[in-house]
């Protein structure tokens, strides 16, 4: 089953606040031999947040998209700050693009996220390349 | 890394990193990210693959560590990103596998020192156009 064609545009509900620990931003830091030094966290810890906005969109039965023909095509970030412990995140995730290609559908997702004030930490922007079933 | 220490065209000391079964396993519960095709032969086997591979996401975390290196410190990575292009087998052994970051300074603009890398595995590239961009 395709994806649904009117996906490009939308918008889905903030995910539940993640709560930023220093031993989370630790047990992260350390899987990937990086460094944390009581500030930022490692660049890419945001994933965390964004993949709970991307689950949801993959699991909202509206989609139509199949969890496990999913694939992670592409993945990048943009930052106003680095992420540090006591942040309170949430995601709002929008359907930015919606391309066909050769059987696939190429998902292109903006993730935005912000603190507890509502203030932006950083962009979150994956493709999700979700290919169709074998004819 | 400021500015004004580097230019274009500096070409930044590679990074060689190893990755085995284990971190992989410490990857999946702190980013939460469960896939079994990350820890399970069998599963990913079943789709096709040659075995267990890392997450895209954690060779990604090895290129913002080689950033951190490069810039001297963390919370310098304004922009980051690449494609996953070629899955990174990781062996059920000890030894685990290695991967390499290079990186070289493209232009040094009001934006920050934008930086241009190379992550290879076995000598083939595993992310398509991995760039970033570091505060000058």
């Amino acid at each position: 089953m395709p994806v649904d064609e009117s996906l490009a545009g939308r918008t889905f509900p903030p995910t539940e606040p993640y709560t930023v620990s220093r031993e989370r931003i630790l047990e992260f830091a350390r899987a990937t031999g990086s460094t944390y030094d009581e500030a930022a966290a490692p660049a890419t810890f945001p994933i965390v947040v964004a993949f709970a906005a991307m689950t949801a969109l993959m699991q909202d039965p509206s989609v139509g998209i199949a969890l496990h023909r999913v694939v992670h095509g592409e993945q990048r970030f943009t930052y106003t700050r680095p992420v540090v412990a006591g942040d309170e995140l949430r995601a709002v995730l929008t359907v930015d693009t919606l391309r066909r290609m050769g059987g696939a559908d190429l998902i292109g997702t903006r993730s935005e996220i912000v603190d507890a004030e509502g203030l932006p930490v950083c962009t979150a922007f994956a493709t999700l390349v979700h290919t169709a079933e074998q004819a | 890394m400021t500015g004004a220490a580097y230019s274009a065209g500096d070409v930044l000391p590679e990074q060689t990193y190893t990755v085995t079964r284990a971190d992989l396993v410490r990857y999946a519960g702190a980013s939460g990210d469960l896939n079994p095709i990350h820890w399970s032969d069998r599963v990913a086997r079943s789709v096709g693959l040659p075995g267990v591979i890392a997450h895209g996401m954690y060779t990604q975390a090895l290129m913002a560590r080689a950033l951190d290196t490069w810039a001297g410190g963390t919370g310098r990575v304004l922009e980051l990103g690449c494609k996953f292009t070629r899955p990174v087998v990781v062996p059920d052994d000890d030894l685990g596998v290695e991967v390499v970051v290079a990186g070289t300074v493209k232009n040094v603009t009001a934006d920050g020192v934008h930086v241009a890398l190379t992550v290879t595995c076995h000598g083939e590239k595993v992310l398509g156009m991995p760039r970033a961009v570091l505060r000058a």
